[in-house]
């Protein structure tokens, strides 16, 4: 089974590599763009057959240590 | 005083923080590898060294927090025993949780290598005893992260509570109140970024980092 999980800044905290990319997308012409965010996505093969099951675990994975919940939010995905 | 440095894999100085412990104190540290699980018995601080321990991967310090010996940091602390981290080790500190906040990337996104002058925000600790308060005193930086932030109720508890012990002169990195380092409740756990261990001796070029040593060898000698 796989997962996957996005991590992202919270809302409020500022993302210096966002802003850096927004000025880059400016100067290469894209006008209009408002905000920028950068995140990472993890991808995890998994042993377990279970979705619910699968997903607990990996919920438990970005609490201990996929995200560090003081700045990043994440979201887990459960790929059948 | 018995010190042990821990030693990361990425670790880069910790040899710098073993020899500017001896200077202070007379006394070769212990170097403890980040497989073991306990701090050696009776030591008095652990020094969690500059570097970019495994890497820098996923998050500054998260994997070096989740190491064998970061229970046994995370343990010696809970017990009341002394803790300094610099640098990479300020990070290891606050993924541990042992220190509020986080750092993110440098607001300039440069990775910065300077000698800054840092402001010395108390003296209640050990760690800062031997410096004047508001005293400004020259010590290097070079980081890329070290951009401290806590939320705002967290920063009023942190000044409330005199936790801060150094703030930047001038803000190199977009911290939350120009923050460079900061003590944990019992103020027995300091975080900081800039370098004490780097300006020890004369030939650095200045000795404004040995007091810090210094304090720490005198808040453990008997009265």
């Amino acid at each position: 089974m796989k997962a996957k999980v996005h991590v992202m800044l919270k809302k409020g905290v500022l993302d210096p590599q966002g802003e850096a990319v927004r000025h880059a997308l400016g100067a290469l012409g894209f006008s209009g763009v408002e905000g920028v965010r950068v995140g990472k996505e993890i991808e995890l093969e998994l042993a377990e057959s279970d979705p619910a099951r699968a997903e607990e675990m990996v919920r438990e994975m970005c609490e201990k240590l996929l995200a560090n919940t003081v700045i990043e939010t994440y979201r887990v995905e459960i790929e059948p | 005083m018995k010190a042990a440095v821990i030693v990361f894999p990425g670790s880069n100085c910790d040899r710098d923080l073993a020899d500017a412990f001896e200077r202070a104190s007379g006394r070769r540290p212990a170097m403890v590898w980040h497989k073991e699980t306990e701090i050696p018995a009776g030591t008095d601080i652990v020094g969690i060294p500059g570097g970019f321990s495994f890497g820098d991967y996923l998050r500054c310090g998260a994997i070096a927090a989740r190491s064998p010996i970061a229970r046994a940091i995370v343990d010696f602390a809970r017990r009341g025993g002394m803790v300094i981290g610099i640098c990479n080790g300020f990070q290891v500190l606050t993924e541990t949780g042992l220190l509020p906040g986080a750092l993110m990337r440098n607001a300039g996104l440069k990775f910065i290598c300077r000698t800054e002058p840092l402001i010395v925000e108390t003296t209640d600790s050990p760690f800062t005893r031997n410096y004047a308060r508001g005293e400004e005193i020259r010590i290097p930086i070079a980081h890329h992260d070290g951009n401290y932030q806590v939320s705002e109720a967290e920063l009023a508890a942190l000044r409330d509570a005199d936790r801060i012990a150094f703030t930047y002169a001038h803000n190199p990195n977009g911290s939350v109140g120009s923050i460079a380092g900061v003590l944990s409740e019992n103020r027995r756990v300091l975080g900081m970024m800039p370098h004490p261990e780097r300006r020890v001796d004369p030939a650095q070029g200045g000795t404004d980092g040995l007091r810090l040593f210094t304090s720490i060898v005198d808040a453990l000698a008997p009265a």
